[in-house]
């Protein structure tokens, strides 16, 4: 069947079989490989992408059909023109990886909550990040980066 | 609270950012599954729904029908092309890549199949029809040790016993304990788990126009997977290249071989295409190595002021159905002989029967250092269960038992001789970072009023750093490891080592090493694992090895290079050799404190004015390091528990740390908090449970549990530096101490905060409902006395 999405600004216009999900779409047919699957229940949120400018989906559980016509933002689409988003810069600051794995999904969680909530307390964060698993870092960097990025984005100045 | 950083040197102890980031914040690793080439067939494999059962008929006709599939095969087509076993990594055993003859695990490997898309694979792995005929099922070590269903027929010896091991004395033991004035004794299990890193294991096998087998796989040890491939393949290791690409977590998970590799290459050669198999989280916690699963009989002998005067250890260590255990040939218990931890023992015997059982096979893996989370785990609980009995402190009594700082380099009961340490100290750092007497203020306070509030200590001393030629070796491959070193004209350089990060940060931590070394600026220097062509033979990345091995190989090659260097730079200043000294990170004339030359000038110098020395700068070395190294830490748990729910909630925990130098203390500090949570999953919540009848009960996320960011503590840490003597830079390595340290920590927390009502023991993994039992037991027993 025919699906055409949008994924960081470009149209991606394809014919695939009706069960593709989302996260294999975006790997396989756009070649953004940093949407990543990790788990077969939908519990680990290393593919999460966000869905027209506002949601937060897990790639996993949702069909390329059912992204039809919406707009997604992966993490190829963070940086602008070369610049770090400061999501990114923060977690690169606070050492809020190891392996890299959860880190896109983390990041876009991060992006969701951060546009909701400009200015969370640490149990903002941690209750957010609660479908974002980590094997790596025991979720601490993790924290203090989403603080760091969240006070970045509210400075005037801030990249949008 | 955080490890110290060192500014005073050049690179090493500078909490630098790391420099494989970029790639990894921007969506761009290169994950083995985001290789695509052109051709690529995808591989699925069929799996038994039967833990134990007669292979009777495999029907790949169906399969065969569904667009796409290009072939299916199975145990019988491998043994005839004699790929049907594999050598386990620890070579007393062999294992089946395709079941041949029976299955002997839920979720064994039956027939793999070969499709032009993944959904094609699926498709054609559902239609795969096989027709089994179920066997009785023997599902935990003590059934087996009766030998009543004998699992492995294909073996020499018809029993399920693999193997029995022991060290030390054991009349001398069994003699001290009956001579002592106090004996406790523990049967300690510790659970079946599994490490369960984000990026499940996966593999592209491609024969390219040379013939070669260009090989990319999620392993920790890319080097001994190309020998063992060529070993079991017959293909000349020089026409085999093994690439790990960038991994996304390791934890041991890593390293052993899989039957759905050795699949992939057949399916490579016997299609000429590409093939890609990446395995499913289920696949993943079902048939990949697990860890643990040993039942421990723990005995300690001590003087009534709790002065130990024997321990005594017998394990039945359940490894499923094939001894997978990836540990070096001289140990298959791994490094269990630690067991008497950081006390000064003077009497000890350990001992492990192992048996085969209708479970998926492992044992090694999930950070442990060859079995040192197994030992540390027993030997910290059983310390405070005999400081309970005793109505000793548990503080007091290992401040009483600890190896002094003046026994050092100290030899064991069981025959380790510890490298260095200063355990009084480092756990008088800890008792004042976390306020003890405080604690233990409140402690009394609350336990008034009926609250149940715990502290819980781990005063744990591991063996890493394998290690040395005389006594470690796996598949008869001594291990070593290796660095090679090549600086170019205008000051930059490359390193390539034979370990492999999984996210450990090797690109940013050797740098800091050869940086420290010749004074260049680690930013330029770059650092290549994993690619078996171009790096110098290594042994991998697993049991904290990768400092204490490879970290002294890069030392040592740095050395090197600095020893030609001042060659060339006396050629340069115009000076004999003998007058020229490295001091302040450049080369000198003696006396003559004007006349310098830094490293940056003298590489350019080694291609452009080498004089009578060999042009170039580069040096390579293979470090056989003389001994292991033994890093430590005293770790404080806090805990609050709910007496009506048995609800835990860790309130603090505290890790200090001593791992030696630290190179990025930004690095260890992650080490430690991931480590720390893996332990923390491990005393509270993940168990891989097998019921009576072999079948797998926690095979995805939603039963196999791993902690979120909303339940994961705040981790506190903390370092004390007591370098090993005979590593070049003094470091000893860190990233599994806190999964050794930390479930003791918690557990004996608990069991603190449980103590008011009589509670000596809960095993792992410690869940509310084992909490709110032990509670109303407790209770009860006290009413009805």
């Amino acid at each position: 069947m025919k699906v055409s999405i949008t994924v960081n600004g470009v149209v991606y216009e394809r014919d695939v079989e009706p069960r593709t999900l989302l996260a294999y779409f975006l790997r396989d047919e756009c070649r953004l490989t940093g949407t990543h699957v990790g788990c077969d229940t939908s519990s680990c949120g290393c593919c999460v992408v966000v869905m027209d400018g506002t949601t937060a989906v897990k790639a996993c559980t949702m069909f390329a059909a059912q992204a039809d016509g919406h707009e997604f933002l992966t993490v190829e689409g963070l940086a602008q023109g070369g610049t770090l988003h400061p999501i990114q810069q923060a977690f690169w600051d606070q050492h809020g990886l190891q392996c890299g794995y959860c880190t896109p999904g983390m990041m876009l969680t991060s992006f969701v909550l951060l546009k909701n909530n400009p200015d969370p307390s640490e149990a903002d964060i941690r209750e957010g990040l609660a479908g974002n698993l980590c094997r790596c870092t025991g979720y601490q960097n993790i924290v203090k980066a989403v603080h760091q990025a969240a006070e970045a984005m509210r400075q005037p100045a801030a990249a949008s | 609270m955080s490890i110290e950083a060192k500014t005073e040197r050049h690179a090493l102890g500078h909490r630098m950012k790391r420099k494989e980031d970029p790639r990894f914040l921007q969506g761009k690793g290169n994950y083995v599954d985001d290789i695509s080439m052109p051709g690529m067939l995808y591989a699925a494999i069929v799996r038994s729904p039967y833990p134990h059962a007669t292979l009777k008929n495999i029907d790949i006709g169906e399969a065969m029908k569904v667009p796409g599939v290009k072939a299916v095969i199975t145990g019988k087509d491998l043994e005839a092309a004699g790929l049907g076993w594999l050598p386990t990594f620890h070579g007393l055993d062999k294992q089946m890549v395709l079941a041949i003859g029976k299955v002997l695990f839920q979720y064994q490997e039956v027939a793999a199949v070969f499709a032009e898309t993944r959904e094609a694979a699926c498709d054609a792995a559902e239609a795969v029809q096989v027709e089994y005929e179920p066997l009785p099922v023997v599902a935990d070590p003590f059934t087996s040790k009766k030998d009543e269903v004998i699992l492995r027929p294909d073996r020499e010896k018809k029993t399920n016993q693999i193997y029995h091991w022991e060290v030390g004395d054991r009349d001398a033991t069994v003699k001290a304990l009956e001579g002592s004035a106090k004996r406790v004794s523990q049967r300690i299990w510790f659970q079946r788990c599994h490490p369960a890193p984000l990026e499940p294991c996966g593999c592209v096998a491609h024969f390219d126009t040379m013939g070669r087998l260009q090989f990319y796989v999620t392993s920790q040890a890319p080097h001994v997977y190309r020998t063992a491939l060529a070993l079991v393949t017959g293909i000349p290791e020089d026409k085999i290249h093994v690439i790990s690409p960038d991994i996304g977590g390791g934890f041991g998970n890593k390293v052993p071989v899989y039957p759905g590799y050795v699949c992939a290459v057949v399916g490579a050669l016997k299609l000429g295409r590409p093939v890609k198999w990446i395995e499913t989280r289920t696949e993943n916690l079902t048939s990949t190595g697990f860890a643990r699963d040993y039942h421990m009989d723990v005995e300690l002998g001590a003087s009534p002021d709790g002065r130990l005067t024997a321990l005594r250890v017998s394990t039945a260590a359940d490894h499923g159905a094939f001894d997978a255990a990836a540990d070096p040939t001289k140990y298959p218990a791994g490094m269990f002989g630690v067991v008497t931890g950081s006390y000064d023992v003077p009497v000890a015997h350990a001992e492990v029967d192992a048996f085969f059982t209708n479970k998926a096979p492992g044992g090694i893996a999930y950070r442990c250092s060859f079995r040192v989370t197994e030992a540390s785990y027993a030997i910290e609980r059983a310390m405070d269960i005999l400081a309970d009995e005793l109505g000793i402190d548990p503080v007091e009594i290992r401040r009483r038992n600890f190896i002094r700082k003046e026994q050092f380099p100290y030899k064991s009961a069981l025959g380790f001789t510890y490298d260095s340490g200063d355990y009084h100290m480092t756990l008088a750092k800890a008792l004042e970072q976390i306020g003890y007497q405080d604690l233990l203020k409140e402690q009394k306070e609350k336990r008034a009023r009926g609250e149940l509030m715990g502290i819980g200590l781990s005063t744990f001393t591991e063996v890493v750093g394998a290690g040395p030629s005389k006594h470690f070796d796996i598949l008869g491959i001594k291990m070593f490891d290796s660095a090679e070193i090549r600086i170019h004209p205008t000051g930059a350089g490359i390193v390539r080592a034979g370990t492999k990060s999984q996210g450990q940060g090797h690109e940013t931590t050797w740098a800091q090493i050869v940086a420290e070394e010749l004074g260049l600026d680690p930013q330029n220097i770059m650092v290549e694992e994993g690619d078996t062509d171009t790096a110098p033979y290594g042994l991998g990345t697993y049991a904290s090895r990768s400092t204490p091995v490879a970290g002294a190989a890069i030392a040592t090659a740095a050395r090197r290079i600095r020893e030609k260097a001042k060659k060339i730079a006396a050629h340069m200043l115009e000076v004999g050799e003998g007058d020229v000294e490295w001091k302040d990170y450049k080369f000198q004339v003696k006396g003559v404190p004007a006349k310098t030359a830094t490293m940056k000038e003298v590489a350019f110098g080694a291609y452009t004015n080498p004089g009578p020395n060999e042009p170039g700068l580069e040096a390579t070395n293979y470090y056989d390091p003389p001994n292991m190294t033994f890093p430590y830490g005293a770790y404080i748990a806090v805990v609050d528990v709910d007496r009506d729910t048995g609800e835990v909630r860790v309130r603090r925990f505290l890790a200090v740390d001593d791992c030696g130098t630290v190179i990025n203390p930004l690095v260890v500090e992650g080490q430690i908090h991931g480590g720390l949570t893996e332990g923390f999953a491990i005393a509270f919540m993940q168990e891989i449970q097998y019921d009576s009848e072999g079948n797998n009960l926690n095979t995805n996320f939603t039963d196999y549990l791993v902690p979120t960011s909303l339940e994961t503590p705040h981790w506190e840490t903390g370092n004390t530096v007591t370098p090993s003597p005979h590593h070049p830079i003094g470091a000893k390595g860190v990233g599994e101490s806190p999964n050794v340290g930390s479930p003791a920590a918690f557990v004996n927390a608990v069991i603190d905060a449980l103590s008011p009502l009589g509670v000596r023991h809960i095993e792992m993994p410690v869940t509310r409902e084992k909490v709110w039992r032990a509670i109303r037991d407790a209770e009860a027993a006290r009413a009805k006395a």
